[in-house]
């Protein structure tokens, strides 16, 4: 077994193989460190932190040799979207505002390395190294997790492996593209309406959107925190599971984060699955939905019936009101958030004398991207005194018909399955000047956020390879109640039997 | 001013007070005030992206019990919420306050005035972080602390129920009074833990429609409070005694001036972008809290000065002055205690003790125990010394842990009360003075107060006035 091939591996095969001793945690921290640094090119990771993530595989190593209990992530090389602070290490989300200018100039630097420096790591960070993974560095995503094509990065967009021409998906585009190409066996991303569901589904990974309150959010750059969650990406189910096993629980930090017992996710996956009762919202099947992707899902949901599960189909009727719903809520929540980017206590400030509405004018001018921009503007609209009643709350009152609409089919149903978006990935620079066409590309994951329950997609049959393509991945997306993640993982798993992982092609970029 | 007797105030006071918990309201840090410039801030109170705000439990109960002793009803589910504004020393671009569902609602605080009660209705007392510090240098330059940032604030939202600057002041005094009393706050003006703002309007007396208000920030001193009201209660008049109308605006008070000054026309809620806070789920207080929260109350001093009077027979004033601090209150009860007599503690008290006593926040610094002044209090009663003794033993032990009967002993000072030692020094007197002796028993009996006088130089004053004088009347009336 060369070092590279240990990669290929999902994320509990490796942490076995190094708590046997069959490869050492350095020797696997280096073929993902090469990895990365051989594909930059896919523009997944922002930083790398490579003598950190050394040191703490040689701890590792060091521990087996003491014959000391190892963690259940042991050794495992693991990527973390960029908002999700790591103590000293840069901390950008992808934005310019989080970035210091070299020089007294009115541009921040457009530099990932000059990024802030929290002084303090993540709650999921500090899960994660108690388990011993190693960090190996931070990936790539839309600004402040805003968009649904990674190419609202303000450093340089993620390409697709299955074909560098097209999207990962977004916002956790990096984080999907450093697992779809096995540069790390696992990552994490967030999840707000898609954010780790979409870009999934796009690149042949599973990813987990956990339920509300599941992951805690503390030490997560926010962007809408009453729809964030934290949530893993990897190359099976099985090693999601243990991802999110590792990360889940109450937070004492985060007081959105839920006090309910986290269960063994990974001993979910081989449960039998007969009997399940599978719920089919027609709404996810009308208008929008590429061929391709109808015909995979109706094949999947085929599958799932041959494992013994029950198809029931399903009305989800606020489907259509997901879009308007969630860009009142989440833009009213992120103008209130990016407030903090003032350009006086940490980041970008813009140089320069004048009063202060001039420093945050000139900071926050050339610190955001024009899509955060936008967001603010919506959102700080929304909010208006005048238009509150009429958009924010009445925003948040169709937003409890979501939670109603899934309550009622949970009553019929176990779990619902549907895509998880309605094209394949699509081409860099195809829908970037249309800001509409790429807010309906979360069209299927935004009610199970909006509704805050658990979701994940795990990639089906592939859309066969065309005169226009190759062969591009497809997610099926399987939503359940609040915590009800083992149910999901069940029948991920069960699924994944049928149709095991893919690697894409070597990539020629 | 004639026409001021026309127009009738209208008063409501809004005020913040610091609670007084060790840590700030949504993170670990201290409190402490004075320190060195941002020494007590942690990545939630810096406002650093990614960090959460999670509520002190300590605060909330303060807040409680502050609510509840206020008379106010405490809602089971509050929210919070943010008000959104730019400024450098609000480290998140939003405060963290609570606004269309505060904590609690509808209480009322009775001030009592030149003989009658006014009833201000309090509208809302709802729980808030404050800012920081911003000072402003001789250079266009400004620099912030934020050691006060995300200190936890209630604020306290009276009705408009005031009808003059005392009325007003006395409202504050109580509140402040209260707030003190249940270890709240510390009623600091000067140090801005206690900070009123008066919402102010005149109308035409027998008018039943508000005039329109101006907003008086600021009033940094108690003593400026009804100073500041008056004033602007005469500006308002003489604006619309020209015939002019009162603008909405946010004024400020220049005590050298001694009139009120245009800050800024006032800001209306619709800049704020109120929204309820994402990050901190509805705050749910259910009613065993709350009665658990109640059953700890303490006596206020309402109740105190009340009770003093009905059952102790203090005066109202003795009992006002003896309730002004819960320190000095405590003290008053410890002494009556052990000494077992109302009104002669009240007055020993009153007299001696408070004379030289300092109150700063909630403590007062008193100079002697209650044990100390309970066992004057009975060396006086049992007439082991007199009431003049008793001061003079006052001052001898104040400061000191001595005890009065020690000082008494030590000092050879209690009262000669061996009526046959009296009389052998009567004798020898009368025996030394013929001549008064002859001129009293001529009916000069005003003379009775030298033969006094010269006992009481033989005997330093230590003798019981009572037998002297009884023996010395014997003794002329009867010589031996």
């Amino acid at each position: 077994m060369s070092f590279a091939e240990i990669l290929q591996r999902p994320v509990w095969q490796i942490a076995d193989a190094i708590a046997k001793g069959q490869v050492s945690a350095v020797e696997v921290v280096k073929a993902s460190l090469d990895n990365i640094e051989r594909h930059r090119a896919l523009g997944a990771f922002l930083t790398t932190q490579p003598e950190r993530a050394l040191h703490v595989a040689e701890h590792v190593d060091a521990a087996r040799a003491r014959g000391e209990a190892l963690g259940t992530l042991a050794g495992v090389p693991i990527g973390l979207k960029d908002p999700i602070c790591t103590k000293d290490v840069p901390t950008t989300a992808a934005s310019k505002i989080l970035t210091t200018a070299r020089r007294s100039t009115t541009d921040p630097e457009l530099d990932p390395e000059r990024g802030f420096r929290p002084p303090y790591s993540a709650t999921v960070t500090s899960k994660l190294e108690q388990a011993g993974a190693v960090v190996v560095g931070k990936c790539n995503m839309d600004e402040f997790a805003m968009g649904s094509s990674n190419e609202n990065s303000a450093f340089f967009p993620a390409k697709n492996p299955w074909d560098p021409t097209r999207t990962p998906g977004g916002s956790s585009g990096g984080s999907a593209v450093a697992v779809a190409a096995r540069l790390v066996p696992c990552s994490l991303g967030s999840d707000t309406g898609g954010s780790i569901r979409q870009p999934a589904s796009l690149t042949g990974t599973v990813g987990v959107k956990p339920t509300y309150g599941r992951v805690s959010r503390y030490g997560l750059v926010a962007f809408a925190s009453s729809l964030d969650q934290i949530g893993p990406f990897a190359t099976d189910v099985r090693g999601a599971a243990r991802v999110l096993k590792t990360i889940a629980g109450a937070d004492a930090k985060d007081a959105t984060s839920a006090r309910v017992e986290v269960p063994d996710y990974e001993a979910a996956c081989g449960k039998s699955i007969k009997g399940l009762k599978v719920g089919v919202p027609e709404e996810y099947f009308s208008e929008g939905i590429a061929p391709e992707v109808e015909k995979s899902i109706r094949e999947a949901l085929s599958t799932l019936q041959s494992l013994g599960c029950e198809l029931r189909p399903i009305h989800l009727k606020t489907t259509r009101y997901a879009v308007a719903t969630y860009y009142i809520v989440a833009t009213a929540e992120c103008s209130s958030n990016l407030a903090r980017f003032d350009g006086v206590r940490f980041g970008f400030r813009a140089p320069g004398k004048g009063d202060l509405a001039s420093l945050y004018s000139a900071t926050r001018g050339a610190g955001f991207g024009a899509e955060v921009k936008r967001r603010i503007m919506l959102g700080t609209y929304v909010l208006s005194a005048g238009y509150y009643d009429a958009y924010y709350l009445h925003a948040q009152r169709v937003r409890t018909l979501f939670k109603r609409d899934f309550d009622a089919a949970f009553q019929e149903v176990d779990v619902i399955a549907a895509p998880a978006s309605p094209t394949v990935a699509f081409k860099l620079g195809e829908k970037v000047n249309d800001p509409l066409a790429m807010y309906l590309a979360d069209v299927y994951t935004l009610p199970a956020s909006l509704a805050g329950i658990a979701a994940l997609s795990v990639p089906c049959k592939p859309a066969p390879a065309t005169v226009n393509h190759p062969e591009l991945p497809i997610g099926l997306q399987l939503m359940g109640p609040a915590f009800s993640e083992e149910k999901l993982f069940s029948a991920a798993w069960a699924f994944e039997q049928t149709c095991p992982p893919r690697t894409p092609p070597p990539t020629t970029v | 001013m004639t026409a001021y007797s026309d127009y009738e105030p209208v008063i409501g006071l809004e005020v913040h007070v610091q609670l007084l918990t060790h840590t700030k309201l949504f993170c670990g840090c201290s409190t402490s005030f004075g320190d060195p410039p941002n020494t007590h801030t942690c990545p939630v109170c810096l406002g650093l992206p990614g960090a959460l705000p999670v509520l002190n439990a300590e605060a909330l109960r303060m807040a409680v019990r502050a609510s509840l002793a206020l008379g106010c009803t405490i809602a089971e589910k509050s929210i919070f919420a943010r008000k959104n504004y730019f400024y450098p020393d609000l480290p998140k671009g939003y405060q963290i306050s609570q606004y269309d569902a505060p904590l609690a609602e509808h209480g009322a605080l009775d001030v009592e005035i030149d003989g009658y009660t006014r009833r201000a209705n309090i509208r809302r007392i709802h729980i808030e972080e404050d800012a920081g510090k911003s000072v402003h240098g001789a250079a266009g330059s400004s620099i912030v602390d934020l050691n006060r940032a995300g200190t936890p604030l209630i604020e306290i939202v009276g009705d408009p129920d005031l009808r003059s600057p005392a009325e007003a002041a006395e409202y504050l005094k109580r509140l402040r009074e209260t707030l003190i009393y249940l270890g709240a706050n510390d009623g600091n003006l000067e140090q801005g833990s206690f900070r009123c703002d008066a919402n102010v309007s005149v109308r035409k007396r027998g008018a039943t429609a508000l005039g329109t208000r101006t907003e008086l920030k600021n009033i940094t001193s108690f003593k400026f409070v009804a100073d500041a009201i008056d004033g602007e209660i005469h500006r308002q008049i003489r604006v619309i005694e020209r015939g002019e109308r009162v603008r909405m605006e946010t004024r400020g008070y220049n005590a050298d001036k001694r009139e009120t000054f245009s800050m800024r026309d006032k800001e209306n809620d619709a800049g704020y972008r109120y929204f309820p806070e994402p990050d901190l789920p509805p705050l749910l207080v259910s009613q065993e809290y709350t009665s658990n929260v109640r059953a700890d109350l303490p006596e206020l001093p309402a109740q105190k000065r009340a009770r003093y009077a009905s059952e102790l027979g203090l005066t109202p004033y003795a009992a006002g002055v003896l309730t002004a601090h819960p320190a000095v209150a405590a003290f008053f009860e410890a002494t009556l205690a052990l000494a077992g007599d109302p009104v002669k503690t009240s007055n020993f008290i009153q007299a001696e003790v408070l004379r030289d006593v300092r109150t700063t926040g909630l403590t007062a610094d008193l100079p002697v125990t209650a044990a100390q002044v309970a066992d004057l209090l009975r060396l006086a009663a049992d007439g082991t010394i007199s009431g003049k003794q008793a001061k003079e033993v006052y001052t001898l032990m104040a400061g000191t842990q001595q005890m009065p009967a020690d000082i008494v002993r030590e000092r050879n000072m209690a009262v000669l009360r061996d009526e046959a030692a009296i009389v052998a020094l009567a004798e020898k007197i009368l025996a030394a003075n013929p001549k008064q002796v002859a001129a009293y028993l001529a009916g000069k009996t005003a003379l009775l107060g030298f033969f006094v006088g010269q006992l009481m130089k033989e005997t330093k004053g230590s003798a019981s006035p009572d037998i002297v004088n009884s023996v010395l009347v014997r003794l002329l009336q009867h010589p031996s």
